[in-house]
């Protein structure tokens, strides 16, 4: 039997090289893909928590965040097709053209 | 009996992880995301939770990351592949990350865990009279999150009209 700490740690070391992946990177799908990393270090936590307490809370919160990171992956992806037409680049540091 | 398993696919997770933000190639990084969502599947079998184990293999593995490869293989990466790949802030984020860390592992540590046994045990036990995870996880959804299930729908329909009309050439 595995104690549910175990997953804890586990989703919160997942969630904190998702964030690291988020700040360090410069490809713009990059970000998106260490976004998904921490969204299924969350996803992590809550099934262990369900588990933990014997609630279903846990999961049913679970299916909305997969939902929604579905919804966010496909319109961050329009949005990077879409202004890679206009300047053919994956890199966000030259992506400023609203910098004061 | 469950130790193997979770060393297994827990270690899988956090190197394919660890792999998925250092990789230069953006393709190698989305196919270790794929390789990081499996094993969180698995690790949601570990936790009785089947029917959001499908789910997350259906979906997210099966759904997500094919949107993601065909985005990568609309747009021309060779170029950004060739470039720095890293931010210049790569120390303080490590610093931050690090901070992050150390603070999980506190709670962790100093954090008391087990509910009270009888509320538990009264939760496990309305849990199994549905007769398994599926049933359990349909009942609930259909009753107490009937609301957010319907907005849910709706949010997704905005998505999809909204990635439409994004990506078009001309609207």
């Amino acid at each position: 039997m595995v104690p549910g700490e175990y997953y804890l740690a586990l989703a919160g070391l997942v969630f904190v090289i998702g964030g690291i992946g988020v700040l360090t990177r410069r490809n713009v799908i990059m970000i998106l893909m260490s976004i998904e990393l921490m969204l299924n270090a969350v996803n992590l936590t809550f099934i262990a928590f369900a588990k933990m307490h014997g609630n279903m809370m846990g999961q049913m919160f679970v299916i909305f965040v997969i939902t929604v990171a579905a919804v966010e992956a496909a319109v961050g992806l329009a949005l990077i097709i879409s202004l890679n037409r206009r300047k053919a680049t994956l890199n966000v540091d030259e992506i400023n053209i609203l910098k004061w | 009996m469950e130790w193997p398993f979770f060393i297994i696919f827990g270690l899988g997770m956090l190197i394919s992880s660890l792999l998925v933000i250092t990789r230069r190639n953006v393709v190698h990084a989305a196919l270790y995301l794929l390789l990081t969502l499996f094993c969180a599947a698995a690790l949601y079998v570990m936790l009785e939770a089947e029917f959001l184990a499908a789910i997350q293999v259906l979906i997210y593995a099966g759904a997500i990351m094919m949107l993601y490869v065909f985005v990568i293989m609309l747009i021309n990466v060779r170029e950004s592949m060739a470039e720095r790949q890293w931010q210049r802030q790569k120390v303080a984020a490590g610093v931050i990350g690090a901070l992050l860390a150390a603070e999980f592992f506190v709670i962790l540590i100093k954090g008391i865990w087990v509910p009270s046994a009888k509320t538990a045990e009264a939760a496990k036990a309305a849990l199994n009279a549905y007769g398994g995870n599926t049933e359990a996880f349909g009942v609930t959804l259909y009753t107490e999150f009937l609301f957010p299930f319907e907005v849910v729908s709706l949010l997704l329909l905005a998505a999809m009209i909204g990635a439409i009309v994004i990506a078009k050439r001309e609207i």
